[in-house]
């Protein structure tokens, strides 16, 4: 754990408290299975964004308190522990960061306060095929007067259904694969001409669908500059891979944690069978994994704070690092809980579903770990 | 969140800049005097250097000033490092007696045996070497026969003790024996001797690499003084155990496997000149750059964990549950670091001797198959996994 400020630790013992009591595995639980494919009852949401959290990374001018992305990643890496379900990372963290770098102040003004107050949900609508590939964007946006008319499909938009605002990526020039010609677009759910469905996947959240059948929109709804947004997305998806890492980090964390309690609990030939040798050592594996994941998610967020220059390498790593560890962790979890772990009863089956949508989410760890190399001259 | 930047700090920084100006031989940038002087003397700008640094106690930095330490604060003796690091100029003072017998001794040494023995180890004028494996006590060390008898006004010690580092150029030992044979742990004691005392014979063991670090060493009616034990009798395994702690972090910080990968040629340039590049201007063999990404990804992530180790130590939380997994870390990174260098090197990586290699050709061989050692010592690196195991993690033993 990384050196906290009184601060933080204060927001990160609230945050512990809060998901034990109000967001426990229990309520991602009676969410899949009352249907509700959000994964949280709105009422929760509201609670959070009333404790503030969805203000952290807001400035005080634009209703939030400004305390830094390593306090926000303190709060994902709580609720993931729980599988706690919100829009938190992609809105309150990547899209809001989108908003404060490359936003005009009309544009601030008009969605940052809203954000801050939980009455918005922002999501990211990028991907256009089952793989992250940022760069093959082909929604094609027409220039139309003095604004754009947008047509194609976006899907696995993460918190899709939820959001009643996506930063869309979208192609004013160019052809699909270059970086020049790609344009952002700040675009309200309810834009006519758009329409979204859900796509039900095997960890029970939300992921929508997308089609824009030419959606009208002025000129003010581009965010950056026109047919140079490439960078400012990359860096706005490298804070929702850092986002996404933090909430794997707790994930991990707390997969580790009841599995190593089950070690010490379960009992076989008349002794717990944490005290077999070759469990042992794959606990330590596993402990092992999870220190060096969570040096490089805590430097990641560190790097977000401080806009450092290595920034996509940071992203990188910690996505590698997280979705690795993850994968190890989620594998031992429902192996080392034996029959119980293949049970829907049991939560390891939670994890485990949940731990490969984020791994494939905004990049997946084989994906990331090319970038990184390719960053670094392999 | 660091404390850089005070201003006691950075009247320090000009304190020790302005000394190592006028101190540092310019002669021996990168030269490592230390290594040199652990198989023998050191002459000429090498002993200088070596005898200046032992004066001033910056050699031993945060030791007590009153034992020949520095006395310098931790923040201090970082910006230190920071200053010689900028010039290029390394420690001259090393070894085992730094590393883990002389924090060991100050923290369990009589006063007598601190004024003895400590600023000698400041100074680098003693070499010493550890007496703790047997041939029947290697990861279970505990189970150690060397006999140490109680003559009245001295001890008298026989067994064998193997694996003992640089045993050949060492001047004295800190040794585990047994003085009580009825039980395991609660029987051994922490001795010092002398390696020139009658009855002390050594033999170089010849390694895979070819080299000959560690020494078998026989102890047959070795005489030790009373004085030359450290703690109570039948007390040393706890001693024993606390220098093991110094050994292990001397393993994977700095000085170790860890330190040893870090520097180097970058891999990605050994790859680039060794198997080329394809026509996106990538390393050309695309199964061994995916195993490199995968090595130097994991090497970053080691990186990062001893800094936030090193924070969180300084952050006042006590030592950081990090710390348990840093030696074997840092020794699968630096092994892994050696297989995939002599891979991308082909034929040419195993050079044994003779023409048709350069100098790093050879090196790399010998690196590689010593390394094979860093998982082997200091506690295996199953011995590392039992630890995490029953202590990090509350593991219980197997019944």
């Amino acid at each position: 754990m990384a050196v906290l400020t009184e601060e933080q630790s204060m927001l990160r013992d609230a945050a512990r408290a809060w998901v034990q009591e109000k967001a426990p595995v229990a309520a991602l639980r009676k969410a899949r299975d009352s249907g509700n494919l959000q994964g949280y009852a709105p009422e929760a949401f509201a609670e959070m964004a009333g404790m503030g959290w969805a203000g952290v990374v807001i400035p005080e001018a634009h209703g939030g308190s400004e305390f830094g992305y390593l306090s926000l990643g303190l709060v994902l890496e709580e609720l993931g522990r729980t599988l706690a379900a919100s829009p938190l990372g992609v809105s309150s963290m990547a899209v809001t960061s989108a908003l404060v770098r490359a936003g005009t102040e009309v544009q601030k003004a008009a969605w940052l306060p809203k954000i801050a107050s939980g009455d918005t949900v922002a999501a990211l609508a990028v991907d256009e095929g089952p793989r992250h590939d940022p760069v093959r964007t082909a929604l094609k946006a027409e220039a139309v007067g003095g604004g754009y008319r947008l047509s194609g499909t976006k899907t696995f938009v993460a918190e899709g259904m939820a959001a009643s605002l996506y930063l869309v990526s979208a192609r004013t020039a160019g052809a699909p694969g270059d970086e020049a010609g790609i344009t952002l677009f700040l675009l309200p759910a309810d834009a006519g001409g758009l329409t979204r469905s859900a796509r039900h996947t095997a960890d029970s959240r939300d992921h929508a669908a997308l089609t824009l059948d030419g959606v009208q929109v002025g000129a003010d709804a581009v965010l950056g500059e026109v047919g140079g947004g490439y960078a400012l997305l990359e860096r706005t998806l490298d804070v929702a891979r850092i986002a996404v890492s933090a909430e794997m980090l707790g994930m991990s964390a707390q997969a580790f944690d009841t599995t190593l309690e089950y070690l010490k609990t379960r009992v076989q030939f008349g002794q717990t069978i944490g005290s077999f040798q070759a469990l042992q050592h794959r606990a330590a594996k596993m402990f092992s994994e999870l220190e060096l994941a969570r040096s490089c998610v805590e430097a990641a967020l560190s790097a977000i704070d401080q806009d450092a220059d290595d920034l996509p390498q940071q992203a990188a790593l910690a996505k590698a690092v997280a979705g690795d560890t993850l994968n190890l962790i989620s594998r031992e979890m429902v192996q080392m809980h034996g029959g119980i772990g293949m049970t829907d009863a049991h939560d390891a089956g939670l994890y485990l579903k949940r731990a490969r949508a984020v791994e494939a989410l905004f990049g997946t760890t084989a994906w990331h770990r090319d970038r990184w190399g390719r960053m670094q001259g392999y | 969140m660091a404390d850089f930047g005070n201003t006691d700090v950075e009247a320090f920084r000009a304190e020790a800049k302005a000394w190592l100006a006028a101190n540092f031989p310019t002669s021996l940038v990168g030269v490592d005097v230390a290594m040199a002087n652990a198989t023998g003397p050191v002459e000429g700008d090498a002993l200088l250097w070596k005898q200046r640094m032992g004066e001033k106690g910056w050699g031993t930095p945060t030791w007590p000033k009153e034992y020949g330490g520095g006395g310098l604060s931790s923040a201090e003796a970082r910006v230190l490092q920071q200053e010689m690091n900028r010039i290029g100029a390394r420690n001259p003072i090393g070894g085992m007696g730094i590393m883990m017998f002389g924090p060991t001794l100050l923290e369990y040494g009589s006063e007598e045996q601190k004024q003895r023995h400590i600023p000698s180890i400041c100074r680098g004028e003693i070499r010493w070497c550890q007496g703790y494996s047997e041939p029947g006590a290697g990861s279970d060390l505990a189970a150690l026969q060397t006999r140490c008898e109680d003559r009245g006004d001295h001890f008298l010690v026989n067994g064998q003790k193997v694996w003992t580092s640089g045993a050949q150029y060492a001047d004295w030992c800190f040794c585990l024996v047994r003085t009580d044979f009825t039980t395991k742990h609660d029987g051994i004691s922490f001795i010092l001797f002398d390696m020139k005392t009658p009855g002390v014979e050594v033999r170089p063991i010849q390694l895979i690499s070819g080299n000959s670090p560690f020494c078998e060493t026989f102890l047959t009616d070795v005489k030790v003084p009373k004085e030359n034990l450290v703690g109570e009798l039948n007390k040393g395994w706890t001693i024993g155990k606390r220098l093991l702690i110094h050994e292990r972090n001397s393993l994977s910080g700095g000085g170790g496997s860890a330190g040893r990968f870090a520097a180097g040629t970058p891999l990605d340039k050994l790859a680039r000149d060794y198997i080329g590049v394809d026509e996106s201007g990538r390393i050309a063999d695309p199964d061994l750059r995916s195993r490199l990404i995968r090595h130097q990804m994991e090497a970053k992530a080691f990186m990062l964990t001893l800094m936030r180790a090193q924070a969180e130590s300084k952050g006042g939380g006590g030592p950081s549950a990090a710390t348990s997994i840093m030696k074997n870390v840092g020794s699968k990174v630096g092994q892994e670091r050696a297989e995939l260098a002599i891979e991308i090197m082909g034929s040419q990586g195993l050079g044994w001797e003779g023409e048709g290699f350069t100098d790093k050709e050879l090196e790399q061989t010998r690196n590689w198959l010593g390394g094979k050692a860093t998982t082997i010592y200091g506690g295996s690196a199953e011995i590392q996994n039992n630890i995490i195991a029953k202590r990090i993690l509350g593991l219980l033993d197997h019944q």
